[in-house]
């Protein structure tokens, strides 16, 4: 039975009818065409009275199929089928045929607009003549989410979630949550102190009844799909067990390694091997760090089992949990597997450490020329000089200090052209900390722009230049040396045309946000995407901002891209609705647009031949093997399967497929034939 | 020119002393350059009124105060009307002015203008207002190049002037002759 098509030119304004004959496209695509049986045109198809002419001619003229010629699928293929849908009509019965992106916005005269047009409706309505009815696939939901990363935006987003009635499960690889944030000393445009605001949100997090933490954890392996990963969680060896311990902080004190290099200090303070963090870490129970303890190092050298050592057991034997220890040396690695319906990536960033790439700033040569999270440490009550702002060499209060920004920042000769959003705003604070608490010093900050795009923001860089005396200068430096105990910063000054030579006491630089290094290995072990920074993709910049590539998982913070701290708050709440709409449902609906691998009745079973390149192509992991078998059990042939809870219906495999086994549903072979041969010979 | 700025200038007390002087604080000055873009004369500086704020902001004392710049300024007022930042520009140059006479560093160059500036003075300090036929007796005896450039030009506007009573050779005197001179007086 031939079908009954409708077509419907949108002149969309002026955007499609200025290049292309609206009327005449749609009088063409009647003619020498039996199967239309309708056509109009309108000025906004997308409008209520657009979708209600659709659903109205539907009903009136019975239509079975429906050529919608207006813009790209991907702004409106949602909305007309789903007005199709309302007719009573199944929704998989509507092509758009694309007239705007792929021609009126690009062809600039009317005759070639209005033939290509022409061309494109009949295309559709060769494809919508041979559509199937398809229906939603549904999937069943674990209502569990999984939070990957402790920082301020896997907190936030675990919060929101779990108190929304949510079980969360929350993985963070460091010892302690809490990320970048705990270590900074103050925060912008307000100029309150970071701890302040985020421990109290670290103990909620450790307190609430739905989620479960664990810290000194890394994600393993990531299998399934929307709403049902099979997530592998391996707990690092801590050698120290979490439920005995009190966190008396006997263990640490005794420990007699205590000049290792503090992380969290960005290596500015020290730290015994059996340590915790920082003073509010959560949870406030230590790590031994087996790379430097004593007793580890000699069972290394001796090859013995550690607890066979007998350098040193001072914590052991200090820790006054009974009977059994908290401190236990012969911990292992344990890898554990957790149901989970929808994930959160927030894996954060990491700041440009590796400064020696800046050369000729000194960096890593000069013990005086440090980064913005070092400043940081420095400012920071809590850091290694208890907030007094010292430089690292000799513990000199800096006179001269000068700022240096956009250091690993839009500096494309260095592989990284990109802006890291936060810079100017933490310098502009770095020179507030610093007049704070020497009053007498001069600050200098060589900048390139001065973008401060926020509520307050531009406020707050104008408060450092006009109240605390900061002194910008316009120009990049282009060489730090040493002179004496000075450092001789070499910048320009562009808005005078000057040469600027300033004999500072310390540099600080302000070192770019980088992708975490590990981020590549990452994003392939979640199937999602990366950039060219290696920060995580969203599926849209604007629509979609916390939507990864992969159903199901979603981003929040700085594994995204640069951004402060309220604008990762927010993305963390918009996440956490993300997570909650899916968790919300008993069973998920899919689109229906995914790849089916033939199955035939025996003794054919299947045309695939089991060769698996569609596996190979496939960018999702959505293609599984199967074993057909017999009724004894034997197994009579391998062939492939596609989870359709993964696929994302890109079509890669039905393309690389050599046997033809693979077909995605409403873009089938015939269809696309159809559409070819529909310009081909006419 | 290539101008060289160093911890000297950077930490010196410039701007706080123009500050103290005039009230002007440079700092408020985000050199976004809408006084230079309206200033009528700036074609004729040798640096645009933003970048004397700029040396001032900087320390940078002898460029701003040795610059023909501050000399050429028409005083007409229309950077400091239209300052977003409200900084009052011409009254900076002003300053400037002040500053570069009392150390004795004004640019020679520019030595026409400031010897116009000391006739004026004189006159007003004299007779209480203007007396221009003094004022540019003065002005020509002092700079007798620029009077002799001038010659041909002031002989037909001056006799124009005259013919209409607009000029007269001898000065007027105005009522509070006194009170100006104990204002030259006060300001030494």
């Amino acid at each position: 039975m031939s079908k009954k098509i409708g077509v419907f030119v949108c002149h969309c304004g002026t955007n499609i009818s200025a290049t292309v004959d609206v009327e005449k496209v749609a009088e063409e695509a009647k003619k020498n065409n039996p199967g239309v049986s309708y056509t109009t045109t309108y000025k906004y198809m997308c409008s209520d009275p657009g979708q209600k002419l659709l659903r109205d001619k539907i009903k009136e003229e019975g239509l079975d199929g429906v050529v919608v010629a207006a813009c790209s699928p991907k702004m409106h293929e949602h909305t007309f089928r789903n007005a199709s849908k309302k007719a009573g009509m199944n929704p998989y019965h509507v092509e758009i045929s694309n007239l705007r992106e792929q021609c009126s916005w690009v062809h600039p005269d009317k005759p070639t607009g209005t033939e290509k047009s022409v061309d494109l409706v009949r295309m559709m309505t060769e494809k919508t003549r041979k559509d199937k009815s398809l229906n939603p696939i549904k999937v069943p939901v674990t209502k569990r989410a999984l939070v990957i990363g402790g920082g301020i935006a896997g907190i936030q987003a675990a919060l929101d979630i779990a108190d929304a009635g949510h079980e969360v499960i929350m993985v963070e690889r460091e010892a302690s949550i809490g990320g970048h944030m705990a270590q900074l000393s103050e925060t912008f445009p307000t100029l309150d102190c970071s701890q302040c605001i985020m421990t109290p949100k670290m103990v909620e997090l450790a307190q609430n009844e739905n989620i479960t933490l664990y810290t000194w954890s890394e994600i393993e392996a990531v299998d399934g799909y929307l709403g049902n990963f099979d997530v592998k969680i391996r707990k690092k060896a801590r050698s120290v067990d979490l439920d005995l311990c009190t966190g008396c902080s006997s263990c640490w004190q005794v420990c007699p390694s205590k000049k290792i290099k503090s992380e969290f200090d960005m290596g500015l303070g020290k730290r015994t091997a059996i340590y915790i963090p920082f003073p509010q870490a959560i949870p406030s129970k230590p790590v031994l760090d087996r790379e430097h303890c004593l007793l580890f190092k000699d069972a290394r050298k001796k090859n013995i089992p550690p607890n066979d050592s007998k350098v040193c057991r001072k914590c052991l034997d200090i820790c006054p949990i009974a009977p059994v220890k908290a401190i236990d040396y012969t911990q292992e690695d344990e890898i554990i597997t957790e149901k989970i319906g929808a994930i959160v990536v927030a894996t954060g960033y990491k700041e440009l450490d590796d400064i020696s790439m800046y050369g000729e700033y000194g960096g890593g040569k000069y013990k005086d020329v440090i980064t913005g999270l070092q400043f940081e440490r420095l400012a920071s009550a809590s850091g290694p000089s208890e907030g007094e702002i010292q430089r690292p060499s000799d513990g000199k209060v800096p006179e001269i200090i000068v700022f240096i920004q956009c250091v690993g920042s839009r500096d494309p000769a260095k592989g990284c052209s990109y802006c890291s959003k936060t810079c100017c705003m933490y310098t502009a604070k770095h020179t507030m900390l610093y007049k704070h608490k020497v009053h007498h010093g001069h600050a200098y900050v060589f900048y390139i722009d001065i973008r401060c795009p926020g509520k307050g923001y531009e406020e707050f860089s104008l408060r450092a230049i006009e109240e605390e005396g900061a002194t910008y200068l316009r120009g990049r430096v282009s060489r730090v040396y040493k002179k004496g105990d000075k450092l001789v910063v070499l910048g320009a000054d562009t808005l005078t045309g000057s040469v600027v030579e300033i004999e500072a006491d310390m540099v600080v630089l302000a070192s770019a946000m980088k992708a975490q290094d590990d981020a590549e290995k990452f994003a392939q072990k979640l199937s999602i995407q990366y950039d060219k920074d290696k920060f995580f993709s969203e599926i849209h910049p604007k629509l979609k901002p916390v939507e990864s590539s992969s159903a199901g998982i979603f981003l929040a913070g700085t594994c995204q891209g640069p951004k402060d701290i309220p604008e990762t708050v927010a993305q963390a709440g918009a996440a956490a609705s993300k997570v909650l709409a899916l968790l919300s449902a008993d069973e998920l609906e899919r689109e229906p647009v995914v790849a089916k691998v033939d199955r035939l009745p025996a003794p054919i079973f299947s045309t695939c031949i089991g060769c698996f390149y569609c596996q190979r192509v496939c960018p999702y992991g959505a293609i599984e093997s199967e074993d057909i078998k017999a009724r004894d059990g034997s197994t009579i042939k391998t062939v492939a399967r596609v989870n359709e809870g993964l696929c994302q219906g890109c079509g890669l495999c039905a393309a690389t497929c050599r046997s033809k086994s693979v077909e995605l549903a409403g873009f089938n072979d015939e269809q696309v034939y159809a559409e070819i041969n529909s310009v081909e010979f006419n | 020119m290539k101008i060289k700025i160093t911890t000297k200038e950077l930490t010196s007390d410039f701007a706080k002393e123009v500050k103290e002087r005039s009230g002007i604080d440079v700092k408020k000055c985000y050199q976004c350059g809408k006084c230079t873009a309206g200033c009528p004369v700036a074609y004729e500086m040798d640096y645009m009124p933003n970048q004397i704020i700029r040396f001032v902001q900087i320390g940078a004392r002898k460029q701003a105060l040795t610059s023909r710049t501050i000399w050429l300024c028409a005083s007409c007022i229309t950077c400091t009307t239209r300052c977003p930042k409200e900084v009052k520009i011409a009254e900076l140059m002003d300053v400037l002015r002040e500053m570069a006479l009392e150390e004795g560093v004004a640019n020679p160059m520019e030595k026409d203008i400031t010897t116009f500036h000391e006739a004026f003075l004189n006159s007003v300090k004299k007779h209480g207002r203007i007396s221009e036929c003094g004022m540019i007796m003065e002005y020509k005896r002092k700079r007798p190049k620029a009077a002799l450039k001038s010659a041909l030009q002031d002989l037909s506007d001056g006799s124009h002037l005259m013919l209409k009573g607009k000029l007269s050779l001898a000065p007027h005197s105005i009522k509070g002759k006194d009170s100006i001179k104990r204002i030259f007086e006060k300001l030494g």
